[in-house]
């Protein structure tokens, strides 16, 4: 057995691929060696900076002897086709071996392939890797074509036998020869050095202050942060994000906390926390009495000989610089909201297109605006209020703090809404009608913003149907899918009733939007565990323009199929509705006059009719008050009698009179499922 | 040379030292380009010269023009006319990094007790074409150069790769003499008999071009010659190869290039006057990006280019 270190080593990967690339390393080379019969015990990955590690223990020093018996044509057979057979196996003619058998006497090649060193395997799965490696971007450097994501110019690879003996596996990619040297933190021990085994190299690294486990970095990083918080009476704000990228551009972290002036404490605590992530990849501090933040903490990639006086002088100068620039835009943003209010700002979005055949943003507002009136009623909201935050939640794109930082959009609608004493309905709204926007983003529930959301994502589909933009294939760059979700979303959350193709009105793209809004939907429900059968079942009945009653009846028929009963009643009225079509097709006549319980001869088909009236008696009125559950449910309840009525009674009775009155039972109980969904959509 | 463990007293020092560090190193130190541009990769002898076999290394000052920058000399640390430092070696070294870094040693910068990152940053030029990946360059925080691979030009893959530096001069000299407001940094030695600021040499003129740019250009002359620049970059490429007058092989990419450069810079003051709506601004990149193309197609066909003539 032997242990295998490889570790590549480049100039500075983005943070935001290492963890992934680690991972590609390690299933690329592992998944190479056992194809090539090299098994091992364990694997681990690594990344900083400036190298991607893979350590492998236990890995079998060469891989297994094979061999292989391979039957090919009689003795007798053709001269051309034993050489065919020869040059297929690669194997002489001497190599062969003769077998008796039934069909006369038969040759066999016997392939045998030696077991190869694992430095030899390595080797060529090492560059494989290296040459096909998936990194999101790669590039090309110098006079060469090898691509890597930044110029790679190490690589280390060796292994270690039991004995603690190491040896270079020798290959070249690119002239990049495989060697036992890496080389330690850029600034504090960039020397290069040799190493033995895995154990060594990461002593050796990290006397040579490099840290090669991003999680190691992270944790020294957190715990570093949260100490010198807490000694102050402070706490960071978690941000695994913002910790996994800081964890990803240094390989020896230090933290250091600095102080913001009293100038800036007035800013939004967003607004901060916003700033120094985006341009510093500052964590922001804390005080828990207060809940503003007041510090922050900055990682450096070394130590200093004056405790890092120097990089927290110049951290704090450009913070300094960026924060006057937010308070400078937040002071004059305040004003306009207080001296114009925020209509003004509404109003200069007419100078911004949307998009070119749909106009500016300010008509795309007062659109929104418009439809919001006219919807406010079905969500329940004051149809006033609503047109009166709908032409107010977008007027935050003129401000400068979200020219400066868009992803500020809506929350800074919402302070400068407040500021120009707006209703705090408004005020919510802005905040609150971008949701939902991810699948496991918040749905607002507060009415004003419910209506105001609803009609910027309806605005937006309508819009781009409109002008036949629709997305295609993977190409969705005005997010409409997520649009129509959030819809779908918003509906369900608020139980909100809404006729969707009132809302489009009957443009010809209505219905196409409209099956845009069941497709979302199926994927949506799908990811509920309701099938897709059961959902066309739903969609073919009347009122599948209305979101939250069409998944009210969808979930009632994926319940009701997931009981006995249920199930067995589907099966029974498949079986009945067959004996109906092929009757009906065959008398040339609909057997639709109802069954008449005089003619009921046995007793099966009397509890039938029982069974029927029972259940017709509890369906119509939970049908009106669209209790679905209920209705299926008295569905489901037919099935005893509708199983025993099969297995007792001949439908296609010699009496023409018992035979229609049985169709026509058949009929009626045929009728009364339909009338809760199309069963015939089922499957199976 | 001044002992660069010594701190530079001003901007030009600054300049010097770069000039002379990267004259050590090689480099053919070249003079600005004649014509306006929004940024140094612009001069031929980085966009041009990346395109195609021949090796090449050049360093330069460039001034340029970013006229939506302006503001009338009164901001710190924004001005619509400013000065990049721009290296480019084709092929690119492998020890870039380190060359790199010992530039920033030489104006004065111990590597000792700075914390000085590499941060994720791909260059892309849409009106040039062009794109290629690298880094910002972070000194204790702060961007202080961007550093590119050149990956295509012109809409061609580079091959070989060049490698560019870019420094943005005005911060990074802010930062090194320890400035708050650019204007108030000395741009000669500040014991000289007649010191001069930044803001003394350009604070005037400043306030006029803020003016212009924003206010006065004349938007249909503007057009115009936009319109007439492109025209004559066609034209130019249009020309056979083959000189009448000389009977020599002269592809003319470099003129041509002119005129795009010309076209780029007439578009930028067009944006400033605010007369570009935003629809009609990707179809002025997209003409002005049609004009590198085609002078980067007529550039490989030049010796410099690395064209060669069948045998």
């Amino acid at each position: 057995m032997s242990d295998l270190l490889i570790e590549l080593f480049s100039e500075e990967i983005p943070a935001r691929m290492q963890a992934r690339a680690s991972e590609d390393l390690k299933k690329m080379v592992t998944d190479g060696l056992v194809e090539a019969g090299l098994t091992y015990a364990h694997a681990g990955a690594f990344a900083t900076p400036r190298r991607l590690t893979l350590t492998i223990e236990g890995l079998l020093d060469k891989s297994p002897d094979v061999r292989e018996e391979r039957k090919g044509p009689r003795a007798d057979a053709p001269e051309k086709a034993i050489e065919g057979f020869l040059r297929g196996a690669g194997v002489s003619r001497e190599d062969l071996i003769e077998r008796e058998e039934k069909k006369g006497t038969i040759l066999y090649a016997i392939i045998e392939k030696q077991g190869r060193p694992a430095a030899e395997i390595v080797a060529e799965v090492l560059e494989k890797t290296i040459r096909t490696f998936p990194w999101p971007k790669s590039m090309r450097w110098g006079t060469g074509s090898l691509r890597w994501v930044r110029p790679l110019h190490r690589i280390l690879c060796i292994l270690t036998d039991d004995a603690g003996e190491a040896t270079v596996v020798p290959l070249d990619v690119d002239g990049i020869q495989a060697s036992n040297v890496t080389e330690g933190h850029r600034f504090m021990a960039p020397d290069a050095f040799t190493v033995s085994s895995f154990d060594d190299y990461t002593t050796k690294l990290k006397r040579a202050y490099v840290l090669i486990n991003p999680e190691e970095r992270a944790e020294m990083i957190w715990n570093d942060a949260t100490n010198a918080a807490f000694a102050n009476g402070l706490e960071v704000v978690e941000d695994r994000g913002l910790l996994a990228e800081n964890a990803g551009l240094v390989e020896w972290p230090v933290t250091l906390m600095g102080a913001i002036a009293d100038e800036y404490l007035s800013l939004p605590p967003e607004v901060l926390q916003t700033s120094m992530k985006e341009h510093q990849k500052f964590f922001s501090v804390k005080n828990p009495s207060n809940g503003r933040i007041e510090r922050f903490i900055t990682v450096a990639n070394r130590e200093t000989s004056d405790n890092g006086a120097t990089i927290l002088a110049g951290n704090l100068k450009v913070l300094s610089a960026r924060l006057a620039d937010a308070k400078f835009f937040w002071e004059n943003d305040l004003r306009v909201a207080k001296s114009e209010g925020l209509e003004a700002w509404t109003a200069k979005l007419s100078n911004v297109t949307f998009h070119n055949k749909l106009g500016s943003q300010k008509d795309r507002i007062d659109r929104i605006a418009e439809l919001a009136r006219k919807i406010a009623p079905s969500v329940g909201a004051d149809a006033d209020l609503s047109a009166k935050a709908a032409l107010v939640v977008k007027a935050d794109l003129s401000s400068e703090m979200v020219f400066e930082f868009p992803e500020l959009q809506g929350l800074m609608g919402r302070y400068y809404s407040e500021a120009a004493g707006l209703p705090a309905e408004i005020a919510n709204a802005c905040e609150e009608h971008y949701s939902p926007l991810g699948p496991s983003d918040d749905v607002p529930t507060a009415p004003v913003s419910v209506t105001v959301a609803l009609a910027d994502k309806l605005d937006v589909l309508t819009g781009f149907w409109a002008i036949d933009e629709k997305p295609t294939g993977s190409k969705d760059p005005f997010a409409l899918r997520r649009a129509a979700l959030g819809v779908i979303r918003l509906l369900l959350t608020n139980d909100i009733r809404m006729s969707l193709s009132e809302v489009f009105g009957d443009a010809e793209w209505s219905t196409d939007l409209l099956s845009f809004f069941h497709d979302r939907l199926k994927v949506f429900l799908r990811d509920d565990g309701i099938r897709h059968d059961v959902i066309d079942a739903c969609l073919a009945m009347p009122g599948n323009d209305d979101i939250t009653l069409l998944v009210k009846r969808a979930r009632a028929l994926s319940d009701v199929l997931k009981t006995e009963d249920g199930e067995n009643m589907v099966q029974g009225f498949k079986r009945a509705n067959n004996i109906l079509t092929q009757a009906e097709e065959k008398d040339g006549v609909e057997y639709s006059f109802g069954a008449d319980p005089k003619f009921a001869d046995t007793p099966e088909e009397k509890a039938l009719f029982a069974a029927f009236d029972a259940a017709e008696e509890q369906i119509k009125p939970a049908m009106e008050r669209e209790d679905f559950a209920a209705a299926m449910q008295a569905m489901a309840t037919m099935r005893g009698a509708v199983d025993g009525f099969f297995e007792a009674v001949q439908v296609n009775a010699d009496s023409d009179i018992l035979r229609r009155n049985r169709l026509n039972m058949l009929s009626s109980i045929r009728s009364i499922c339909l009338q809760v969904a199309d069963l015939t959509q089922l499957e199976g | 040379m001044a002992n660069s463990t010594e701190k530079p007293k001003s901007f030009q020092e600054i300049i010097l030292r770069l000039q002379n560090y990267w004259a050590e190193k090689g480099c053919a130190v070249l003079q600005p380009y004649d014509m306006e541009v929004g940024a140094g990769t612009f001069h031929p002898a980085t966009t041009l010269r990346a395109l195609g076999s021949t090796h090449w290394t050049a360093a330069y000052v460039q001034p340029s023009r970013r006229p939506t920058d302006g503001r009338y000399g009164d901001s710190p640390n924004r001005w619509q006319h400013y000065y990049q430092y721009q290296v480019i070696i084709k092929p690119s070294p492998p020890n870039l990094q380190d060359l790199y870094l010992g530039s920033l040693e030489a104006i004065g910068i111990n590597m000792d007790v700075h914390d000085i990152r590499f941060v994720e940053d791909d260059w892309e030029s849409p009106t040039l074409g062009a794109w290629g990946l690298g880094w910002e360059v972070w000194c204790d925080g702060m961007e202080v150069s961007q550093f590119t691979y050149f990956q295509q030009v012109g809409g061609h893959d580079c091959h070989p790769v060049s490698g560019e530096l870019t420094y943005g001069l005005e911060r990074l000299a802010m930062y090194v003499l320890g400035y708050d407001d650019g204007n108030e940094m000395p741009f000669n030695d500040p014991a000289s008999p007649i010191p001069l600021t930044y803001g003394d040499v350009f604070r005037e003129a400043e306030a006029q071009y803020a003016r212009w740019n924003f206010d006065v250009a004349d938007t249909d002359t503007l057009l115009k010659h936009f319109e007439d620049a492109e025209a004559e970059c066609a034209r130019i490429l249009e020309q056979p190869a083959d000189d009448p007058k000389t009977g020599r092989r002269i592809v003319m990419a470099q003129p041509a290039y002119d005129q795009c450069i010309k076209a780029s810079h007439l578009f930028n003051l067009l944006d400033a006057r605010g007369v570009i709506s935003v629809t009609e601004r990707q179809a002025y990149i997209g003409r002005v990006r049609a004009l590198a193309k085609a002078c980067a197609d007529a550039f490989v066909q030049t010796s410099a280019g690395g064209w060669v003539a069948a045998e």
